[in-house]
């Protein structure tokens, strides 16, 4: 049986609380006021004083608001119906088209026993050097572009999702700007894509509560899928919105900040997000790949730092290329043993000489006389800088590989270059000799 | 006994109000009925008729009223044969297991039996009549590699005298096997297993022993310039990236111990895979076996509710201490403590303590102090030496270690290796910092040795700096050569690949041959007209090094590699 509770005992930010007798931690509720209807769910029991979490936000939420419980947490359906289809942050559609109300799952599920993951092992080409060469991208990995605003991150995204081979593509948007939301539409529609893409989009302009339920949504329906034998690929921006619309949730509850203001458990909430990538045993895969702005270009910021100890390496970007220091893949070693032989060697090489460039660099910029190795060292930089960091790039791994062997033929000698001889004496270009 | 029951009050996140009757004790456990299924939680404060119970499950779904159970027990681990090679989640249940049962994903309200009840070869070590205390050996089985010792149950109290025990043979980890009684006759029965309370640190011996040998882990930064002792605790803290879990990894398939235990404290789920699906492939050089043979894990990854993160430390050294017993030496590796700190610091949000520094609770400095503590080197009551190694990583906020939690540990652990982001993003692995690292213990070679090898590593690293500011021009041959010098001794001694077949385990033997070698360059006085020819010298060097690192131990390529330096060096005189 439904109750139906009409006195809101307090109210304050997107919080309210009723007196209500035998609700569970975690359901849903419905508000309604004279015009509007909001789901909201339980956060918090003390006795018989609930406190709800208004998804719409609670301006203009009355004390005289009527409160109906729904006995069951959050649910979103997960039928194949979802394909090309677009919501928001609560499951509504976006699209004019009808609501989905078949094969509801509960968004937020229990985490997958780790000992039913398995060793993760194929790699998603992107034709980006930084990426392929670099930074490897493997399926079910998670990981996070870090960028300033500004920067094209979105367009990145896109460009990875198309280029992708996966079976689903999955966006959700938090914050998004709606010439975003709209860019992606378009491009997913132009690549052909849209028809196996689901878009779960909170723009700017909506409730701030509502985009703290993307993540879960896109990341249930994707799991949903995954088990179903799926390569799902999840795209998250930007993850920033969501945990500043836990932070000021946070501070609501009156939660003591333990860091800028962000609630202690930013960490635990955010890995349990970001913990769903999966390759499962004998089924499907989901892939996170999520874009992170970080506030003053920080990445110290509670948010990017977090971040990045959940997720598996991150890509930085930065000037509109993607940085060698800062970046990372940490599953590049899986899948980088059986690429090529000198893969290895050459991404770790070659990011070396990089770091001693930026040192030559730096000593060029004091005004001091550059000697022979640093003459070398700036060469190498420009090229390195020119032909594998530049974004609009576009060439297989074992290209790059080969064009990684001509640069350091172009700029040095081969005992310069740190590598093992035996490499050296199968790679290093022949028209130069040894 | 009554089991004391109580009723849900109210609930924030993880944190539960129980109103109860009776007695109930700080720590005990209890659990919430929700219809068929049960909700583990410890109590951890009392006020009144009212007890703060953390949940080790979501606890979306529990409704004000619902009934709890005490157990009138602490928050405990069972020990006894059988342990190694298992995977455990925090409160120590078996989760390949638990997959068979449930599937893909983690049920809540499932608890299983730690210890399979398997069978055992049963060789009885006293007879009736013999007195025994707790901690005294009764029995021994083989465990894999191991003589497992039956001791008598770690919380018995006082000295008892054994009126039955089995006969040799197969019996079952749950069977009983003995039975003891104590002056007031009671009887008591045993099995192979018992459990002890987590939190407690089993101190069962006759003395504490100063940690001085060596714990090699094959990695030479470690072995030769920031060693590691049996029984002795240290710390990596970094930012995220820098290497700690590689680092650990490394460590756990080659550090030179009898059984190495892992916590996966609130880090990713995919890293203890790659643990879960190759150790058991990976065969020990020293034993012949798989190196899963000697290895627990302890697995509560971050997306794992975080009360059983908290216990999961606990678990994980307990298990630790119960080996040691058995004059066997342990390490634990526990990856992150921040996590586990992070655990104590959400807790003690809920139940509205005063916050510390970062929100930090303020036991948190004891806390940490007191899980290193139960690290050491030990004389059982039998004469056996046994000892618990404790390595931590510490994931301090934006790689800064001005913060409590890497503070609080750099008090009280015996090394520091710390990594550096500039070391990392430069890709020298492993990115421990050689300069601003320390060790408290003596490694594999001599003291007086190491510290010629960090004085070259300081002097260049001085000269470096001084380059920033006057300029390569400004700097004489003689720095110049130092600096290459110190250059050199880290990116073919310091730095080391792991993931080089070869190069990821380098013996102590291969380190001392090497380090010779290296002591004898830098010995040799060297002369140089200009810095392009200390560089070109140099660079020749390097190659060389890298190349014979690149070899097999002691085989013909090694010594074809070796002979190739010597000549190197010899036209340097
Ligand atoms: N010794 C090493 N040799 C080669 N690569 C390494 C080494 N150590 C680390 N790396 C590279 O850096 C990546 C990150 O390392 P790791 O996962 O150990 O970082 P971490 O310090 O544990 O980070 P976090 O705090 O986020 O868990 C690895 O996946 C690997 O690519
Ligand atoms: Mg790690």
């Amino acid at each position: 049986m439904q109750k139906i509770y009409s006195k809101i005992e307090s109210i304050v930010g997107n919080v309210i609380t009723v007196r209500a007798k035998g609700v569970a931690n975690g359901e849903l509720a419905v508000v309604a006021s004279a015009g509007s209807t909001s789901f909201a769910n339980v956060i918090k029991l003390d006795g018989d004083l609930v406190s709800l979490q208004i998804f719409s936000g609670a301006t203009g939420t009355s004390t005289g608001d009527h409160v109906r419980f729904l006995g069951n947490p959050m649910r979103v359906s997960s039928s194949p119906n979802l394909l090309g289809r677009v919501f928001d942050g609560t499951g509504s559609p976006r699209d004019n088209k009808p609501e989905l109300k078949e094969e509801m799952i509960d968004i937020g599920g229990p985490s997958v026993n780790p000992a039913k993951r398995i060793i993760p092992r194929n790699m998603i080409r992107t034709g980006i050097p930084m990426i392929d060469l670099f930074n490897t991208l493997v399926e079910s990995q998670k990981l996070p572009i870090f960028s300033v605003s500004g920067e094209p991150y979105n367009e990145l995204l896109a460009r990875i999702a198309l280029q992708a081979e996966v079976d689903l593509i999955i966006l959700g948007g938090m914050g998004l700007k709606y010439d975003d939301y709209l860019y992606f539409k378009d491009t997913l529609e132009e690549g052909g894509a849209m028809n196996r893409t689901i878009m779960f989009v909170h723009t700017a302009s909506d409730p701030t509560v509502e985009c703290m339920l993307v993540p879960d949504m896109a990341l249930a329906v994707a799991e949903k899928f995954a088990l179903e034998g799926k390569k799902v690929l999840v795209l998250l921006t930007d993850m920033t919105n969501f945990a500043d619309a836990m932070k000021e949730m946070a501070i609501t509850m009156d939660q003591v900040p333990s860091n800028r203001g962000y609630p202690g458990d930013l960490y635990t909430q955010l890995a349990s997000r970001y913990e769903k990538a999966v390759d499962f045993e004998g089924a499907g895969s989901v892939t996170i790949l999520a874009a992170t702005t970080m506030p003053g270009d920080d990445v110290t910021h509670p948010i990017p730092d977090n971040t990045g100890y959940i997720t598996e390496g991150q890509y930085y970007l930065k000037g509109g290329r993607i940085e060698p220091f800062g970046s990372l893949s940490r599953l590049k070693q899986q899948v980088n043993s059986a690429t090529r032989d000198d893969h290895r060697a050459l991404m770790d090489g070659m990011i070396r000489l990089y770091a001693s460039f930026k040192e030559a660099l730096e000593k060029q910029s004091m005004g001091f006389m550059m000697s022979e190795w640093d003459e070398k060292l700036l060469k190498y930089g420009a090229l390195f800088e020119e032909k594998m960091m530049d974004l609009s790039v576009n060439i297989p791994l074992e290209r790059a590989l080969d064009l990684g062997w001509e640069i350091l033929g172009d700029c040095f000698e081969p005992n310069e270059t740190g590598l093992r001889s035996d490499l050296i004496r199968a790679r290093w270009p022949k028209h130069l000799g040894e | 006994m009554t089991r004391n029951t109580g009723r849900v009050l109210g609930v924030n996140g993880n944190m539960v109000n129980v109103e109860f009757d009776g007695a109930i004790a700080k720590n005990e456990v209890g659990y919430i009925r929700q219809g068929d299924i049960r909700l583990k939680g410890e109590v951890i404060r009392i006020n009144g008729n009212i007890a703060a119970l953390q949940v080790f499950e979501m606890t979306g779904g529990i409704v004000v009223g619902d009934e709890v159970e005490f157990t009138g027990e602490m928050l405990s681990v069972e020990l006894g044969p059988g342990l190694l090679t298992q995977i455990y989640d925090g409160l120590q249940n078996p989760l390949p297991e638990l997959a068979r049962q449930c599937g893909f994903f983690l049920q809540r309200g499932v608890y299983l039996q730690a210890l399979p009840n398997l069978d055992w070869e049963f060789t009885p070590t006293v007879s009736v009549g013999d007195i025994v205390k707790a901690g005294d050996t009764i029995a021994t089985v083989p465990e894999g590699l191991f003589t497992h010792q039956i001791m008598v149950p770690f919380d018995l109290v006082g000295s008892f005298t054994v009126t039955s025990i089995n006969k040799a043979g197969t019996y079952k980890t749950r069977d009983i096997i003995c039975t003891i009684e104590d002056s007031k006759k009671k009887k008591i029965e045993l099995s192979m297993v018992f459990s002890w309370p987590v939190k407690k640190a089993i101190q069962l011996y006759s003395e504490r022993l100063r940690p001085v040998e060596p714990m090699t882990t094959k990695i030479r930064i470690i072995d030769t310039l920031l060693p590691v002792a049996k029984g002795g605790t240290y710390c990596t803290p970094g930012p995220f990236g820098a290497g700690k879990t590689v680092l650990q990894h490394a460590t756990s398939r080659n550090a030179e111990v009898d059984i190495v235990i892992i916590a996966a404290c609130g880090e990713r789920a995919g890293e203890v895979v790659e643990i879960l699906k190759e150790f058991p492939e990976l065969i020990d050089p020293k034993t012949g076996r798989s190196l899963m043979e000697r290895t627990i894990i302890i697995c509560n990854t971050s997306s794992m509710p975080v009360a059983s993160r908290e216990a999961s430390v606990y678990t994980a050294v307990t298990i630790a201490e119960y080996y040691r017993q058995m004059g066997l030496d342990i390490l634990l590796l526990a990856d992150s403590t921040s996590r586990w700190a992070q655990a104590m610091r959400e807790m003690s949000g809920r139940l509205e303590e005063i916050p510390g520094e970062e929100a930090f609770p303020a036991y948190l400095e004891s806390r940490i102090a007191e899980f290193y503590e139960r690290a050491g080197i030990v004389r059982l009551h039998d004469g056996k030496i046994g000892s618990v190694t404790i390595g931590g990583t510490v994931s301090p906020a934006g790689g800064n270690f001005e913060e409590p939690v890497t503070q609080a540990t750099l008090k009280v652990v015996g090394a520091f290796h710390g990594l550096s982001r500039e070391r990392s993003d430069a890709r020298k692995y492993p990115a421990i910092d050689p300069l601003t690292s320390w060790s408290k213990y003596t490694g594999i070679i001599k003291q007086s040795d190491v510290e010629q090898m960090r004085r070259v590593l300081h002097g260049s690293h001085e000269v470096n700096q001084m380059m920033k500011v006057v300029g390569e021009e400004g700097t004489s041959v003689n720095d110049y050569v130092t600096y290459q010098m110190g250059e050199l001794l880290d990116s073919c001694y310091l730095q080391q690949n792991t993931f080089d077949p070869i190069d990821t385990s380098v013996a102590p033997e291969r380190q001392k041959h090497v380090f010779a070698k290296l002591r004898h360059l830098m010995n040799m006085p060297l002369t140089f007209e200009t810095k392009s020819d200390v560089r070109r010298v140099f660079n020749n060097l390097r190659q060389l090094l890298l190349d014979w690192n690149n070899t097999l131990w002691e085989s013909d390529e090694f010594k074809a590699a070796e002979a190739a330096l010597d000549e190197a060096f010899k036209a340097l005189m």
